[in-house]
């Protein structure tokens, strides 16, 4: 296993005054105060966390660091360590009652929001899911299970994805005869869906990170949006 | 030298004081918000059951009149889980309501990606709870995730004026309220409330049957205060949840070093880092249940613990690890205590981990209940049939 390099030249190309800024950024989230509470170093987040026992990776390093505000090490993690975290709150059994998965959360939507290199590495190959739960409002849908997408599932994908009309068709709720999303959705929900991704600027969040996925998501949505009547709505 | 008394594992015994909670009712200031016009509560139906949390509050579980709150991974990929949830609810004649007016509430999403926000998270949370309030239903939400970022989405919502601002803006421009269940259930809860009346019609001896559970993080990490716990199960030291519905079954519940641990699903790495989530749940998870227990299922209860815990085990076969433990969830098993068809109901087919042998133990004829579903689905490819229907499924 690779160690994590935890050195302050690993990110030297980076400005003090920016890793400071998207630090600033991270602390000026309406949760921060809810989620860090100082350290005791007593490591139950650790022994705890899943991800501690196959990467490199510490929910106390990143609790520590965000306490001593250490700056260049902050920044170090939010380029790396913190995509390894497994997002399970294991770690919430801190006695401190910090959450260093909710502090992940946060360094998250900052790495994402500002385009970092390494939150657009982290996320290769995620597109599209993004798409999925974003354009029809269901995260994994029927027709995902593809041998070629699930090689380690076994055999087994593929029979699913042999029969996987007649199968749908043989789940007695009505609503699941459906193979593009989990379960059938109304047209206006999911303009209202559309809606509030404008209203709440996530489609910005998608441009910083993968230009090509914004601009198919924006195509599809501006067309539903247009047919519904919401030809005002726009996301560029 | 401090000298501490030291009081026998087997003698201590832990009492749940609701004034000792570190946190306040939740409730409290929801209603106090209301009475503010901030919001309205949607309140819990006249027909629910009062089950214990964590520090003893007495949280109210719905009956009937449900909202089922459907989980992406439930019914995209292993769907028996949620139908075995709707044949329980119609089993009983109780009234339900399915929708197709919800939406994913795309937190596995924003726990993998972080490409939303609070305000998009609580918008589409307080949408779905407005769809479910405007035709008189309370929500009841499937998926362990759901339930735990909703009861967050709660959290932030009456404890931050801004986001509420936001939030209520965004739900004028839908034409929606901004409304919030005086609880956020899951569904497991409501198997879990149902367990004496699901006993009561069992026609499946599982006495024979040992099983582990594994509890879902985002149901008992996240906001814990609201997860359920019984002082006659694990001394109330951990989550009641399956356990006791396993118990009211007649299943033997074998206890395993590892149950605190996550099943590795790890919401991204699922999808893109696979390798992660298949060496933990084998390491971590099965390999342990099998070595400490060697049981004939495990059990739990939330889409991600399902999948990854039964899809993995494939991989782990091929490198000769100790694995081959079916995964089913709790619904699934009343389900089938109580006489639903393994593959038209259960929809059995969709999981992984060969599950026969233990169909044959509970002394299912596993090739004749087959050929049953197998006759349904010949009828829809001849074009027979359109659907496989309720009726079709209790045949």
């Amino acid at each position: 296993m690779m160690a994590l390099d935890l050195s302050q030249n690993k990110h030297a190309d980076v400005s003090y005054e920016e890793k400071e800024r998207l630090f600033e950024e991270v602390k000026a989230d309406e949760r921060w105060h809810h989620v860090l509470y100082g350290c005791f170093e007593c490591g139950i987040c650790v022994a705890s966390c899943p991800s501690a026992r196959f990467y490199d990776f510490s929910p106390r390093v990143i609790a520590q660091a965000v306490s001593r505000e250490d700056t260049d090490l902050i920044y170090t993690l939010m380029s790396d360590s913190i995509w390894d975290c497994s997002q399970c709150f294991s770690c919430d059994r801190c006695p401190r009652q910090n959450s260093p998965g909710q502090i992940i959360t946060i360094m998250r939507e900052v790495a994402v929001k500002n385009g970092l290199q390494t939150a657009k590495k982290a996320l290769e190959g995620y597109g599209r899911i993004i798409y999925k739960i974003m354009s029809t409002g269901s995260q994994v849908s029927p027709d995902m299970l593809q041998p070629d997408a699930f090689p380690d599932w076994g055999t087994h994908v593929y029979e699913i994805a042999e029969n996987l009309e007649e199968w749908r068709k043989a789940l007695p709720p009505e609503t699941l005869h459906t193979t593009e999303t989990g379960w059938k959705i109304d047209k206006k929900t999911i303009i209202e869906l559309y809606l509030i991704w404008h209203m709440t600027g996530v489609m910005d969040l998608i441009e910083g990170i993968d230009e090509g996925l914004f601009m198919i998501l924006v195509d599809v949505m501006e067309e539903r949006l247009e047919e519904a009547g919401y030809d005002d709505v726009t996301f560029d | 030298m401090i000298h501490l008394p030291i009081t026998k594992a087997s003698e201590r015994h832990f009492k749940i004081d609701p004034n000792d909670a570190p946190v306040k009712d939740l409730r409290e200031e929801l209603f106090q918000l209301e009475k503010e016009g901030e919001l309205e509560v949607i309140r819990v139906p006249d027909n629910h059951v009062e089950l214990m949390t964590k520090y003893g509050r007495k949280k109210k579980i719905p009956i009937d009149k449900t909202w089922h709150h459907k989980s992406c991974g439930q019914c995209g990929h292993i769907p028996g889980y949620s139908t075995s949830i709707f044949w329980l609810n119609r089993q009983f004649g109780l009234d339900y309501y399915d929708p197709t007016d919800q939406t994913s509430c795309t937190a596995w999403n924003y726990y993998a990606s972080a490409t939303s926000n609070p305000e998009a998270q609580a918008a589409v949370a307080v949408r779905n709870f407005a769809a479910a309030h405007e035709v008189g239903y309370f929500p009841l939400i499937h998926c362990g995730t759901s339930f735990g970022h909703y009861k967050e989405v709660r959290h932030a919502l009456v404890h931050q004026h801004d986001l509420r601002r936001k939030v209520k803006k965004i739900m004028e421009r839908l034409g929606k309220k901004l409304v919030l269940p005086e609880e956020v259930v899951h569904y497991s809860e409501w198997v879990l409330a149902m367990k004496d009346r699901i006993a009561e019609r069992q026609v499946i001896d599982m006495s024979n049957i040992t099983a582990t559970v594994h509890p879902a993080c985002h149901y008992h990490k996240l906001i814990e205060e609201d997860a359920i716990y019984d002082s006659e199960i694990y001394g109330a030291q951990r989550t009641a949840i399956v356990t006791g519905t396993l118990q009211a079954l007649g299943i033997n519940v074998g206890d395993y070093s590892t149950w605190f641990d996550c099943c590795g699903f790890g919401f991204r790495h699922i999808l893109v880092s696979r390798d992660f989530s298949r060496s933990f749940s084998v390491q971590r998870k099965i390999e342990v249940m099998k070595e400490e227990v060697n049981p004939d299922v495990t059990v739990t209860h939330d889409t991600g613990c399902v999948t990854t815990l039964d899809q993995s085990q494939f991989a782990g076969r091929a490198h000769n690890r100790k694995v081959g433990i079916p995964v089913m969830a709790d619904s699934q098993m009343a389900a089938l205590a109580m006489g639903a068809h393994p593959y038209k109901v259960l929809q059995l087919h969709w999981h992984n981990t060969d599950n026969k042998p233990f169909l044959r133990k509970l002394g299912i004829d596993v090739e004749k209940v087959w050929s049953e579903f197998q006759a349904e689905v010949d009828k829809i490819k001849s074009g027979e049939k359109k659907f496989m229907t309720w009726e079709d499924a209790d045949k």
